[in-house]
């Protein structure tokens, strides 16, 4: 029997009628059209799938849409300013060449920026452990360690210097 | 994915209703153990019934000398809890290398210990440190809890709603992560408790057990050196792709005294 659940998938609150059995990932990509959220594996551990639940870094594709239901998603897509502007650990992932095929790279970006949350000042091991659940098939991982130290910094910088205005 | 019906009850005692009512309804927690397990479609539920939305399974408290956490609070709320940090810094430890932070994001202590997957952390805490499992109808023994590889004593229908940890003297947690998936290759809780020293062994086996001969070595002298030479039976050890049974028996003793060296 299909469910109606209402998610807030980047700051857009949507109506939707998913299956029970619609992985939150599903109704991302195929009912809102959002392709930016991959997905790497069968067995939750890749993490090409993370999204934002509620401001937490958690795998799409290991949680069911009506788990959602009424909650706040923030995808890769929502990351960016309006006019486009690469959110700072976007940037700092390009700058540093954080990614080569680029497909764990928005799983890699949404774990990054939730560690901004826990761990600001996060040292190269510690980066390291965080990511421990997103898989890279391409760049050996030192760039992506790389960017996410650079990144942590650049989202300091950025909310230091809004708080300022 | 087979097809279920979704249920969102709104307290335990509706929840365990229509666990009760249906033998094939299952409950989800966190979900990062029963949805993979959906996915590969080795379980047809009839319904899902989301205990996510059931008020009063969440949370930390300290009790007297214990510590009670709710079925329903997530690996990484513990791990991150000051509390438990500061009361019982093995289970915070322990909490935190579970899986991967997302996965800490979502999992539960009660799923995981309702699910008792032979390489699960919990099951180590639960026994090690003597804890009681707290149930809508009644409260479990951590000894009496786990009854083989997936089994538990709970009744069908019946739903964990907290776990009772005593606070321990020290305690100390280490284990030997399979590196892929981080579940335990072997994990070891060792604790000083009022009632004595208690070793309490997961991954190795088809389900945690303790080692009598550990806990009086340590009984007399808690120090890494009193297990010298002490090792456990290889005979009753899992062997899989990740380890042999010889394997497990040897880093039983290893991680072991590793945990009494991080005991605290
Ligand atoms: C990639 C990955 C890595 C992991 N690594 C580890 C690891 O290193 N160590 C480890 O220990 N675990 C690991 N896990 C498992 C994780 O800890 C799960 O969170 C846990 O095993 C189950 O908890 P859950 O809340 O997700 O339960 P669910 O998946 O929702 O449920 C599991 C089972 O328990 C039942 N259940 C749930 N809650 C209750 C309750 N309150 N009362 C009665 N029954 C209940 C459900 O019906 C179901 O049968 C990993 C999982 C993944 C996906
Ligand atoms: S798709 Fe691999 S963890 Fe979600
Ligand atoms: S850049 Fe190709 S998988 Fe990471």
């Amino acid at each position: 029997m299909p469910v109606s659940i209402t998610l807030t998938v980047n700051g857009k609150t949507t109506a939707l009628t998913v299956e029970p059995n619609t992985l939150l990932v599903d109704a991302i990509r195929q009912h809102l059209s959002l392709t930016g959220t991959h997905v790497g594996c069968d067995t939750s551990q890749c993490g090409a799938c993370v999204v934002h639940l509620d401001g937490v870094s958690v795998k799409s594709c290991t949680t069911l849409a009506v788990q959602a239901d009424g909650r706040s998603v923030v995808t890769i897509e929502g990351l960016a300013a309006p006019d486009g502007t690469l959110h700072p650990m976007q940037a700092a992932f390009k700058e540093h060449h954080g990614l080569q095929c680029g497909f764990c790279t928005p799983g890699m970006v949404m774990s990054a920026v939730d560690l901004a949350r826990v761990n600001p000042d996060a040292t190269p091991d510690e980066i390291r452990h965080w990511l421990e659940g997103n898989i890279c098939r391409c760049t050996g991982y030192h760039n992506i360690v790389k960017a996410v130290e650079s990144g942590l910094q650049a989202m300091k910088t950025g909310a230091s210097a809004q708080a300022a205005e | 994915m087979y097809t279920f019906s979704y249920q969102k009850p709104s307290s335990v005692a509706d929840a365990v209703a229509v666990l009760t009512g249906d033998d094939d309804a299952k409950a989800v927690a966190g979900g990062m153990t029963l949805i993979p397990t959906l996915k590969q479609r080795l379980a047809q539920p009839s319904a899902l019934v989301d205990l996510g939305s059931v008020p009063g399974l969440t949370g930390i408290r300290r009790d007297g000398d214990a510590l009670v956490i709710g079925a329903m609070t997530t690996h990484a709320t513990v791990a991150a809890d000051a509390t438990v940090r500061s009361a019982l810094p093995a289970l915070a430890a322990l909490a935190g290398g579970i899986g991967d932070p997302a996965v800490r994001h979502r999992g539960t202590c009660g799923g995981s210990v309702a699910n008792a997957d032979p390489a699960a952390d919990y099951p180590a805490a639960v026994v090690g440190l003597g804890a009681t499992v707290i149930t809508d109808r009644r409260e479990i023994a951590g000894d009496d809890f786990f009854t083989g590889l997936f089994e538990t004593a709970l009744e069908p229908g019946e739903l964990i709603t907290a776990l009772r940890f005593p606070l321990p003297k020290r305690a100390g947690y280490a284990k030997f992560r399979n590196p892929a998936s981080r579940y335990a290759v072997v994990g070891v809780m060792v604790a000083e408790t009022a009632a004595g020293i208690r070793v309490a062994v997961t991954g190795a086996g088809p389900s945690v057990f303790r080692v009598a001969a550990m806990e009086q070595a340590l009984n007399a002298s808690f120090t890494a050196a009193a297990l010298e030479g002490i090792s456990v039976d290889a005979g009753d050890l899992n062997t899989d792709l990740h380890a042999s049974a010889e394997y497990r028996a040897h880093l039983v003793t290893v991680m072991a005294r590793r945990a009494v060296e991080a005991a605290r």
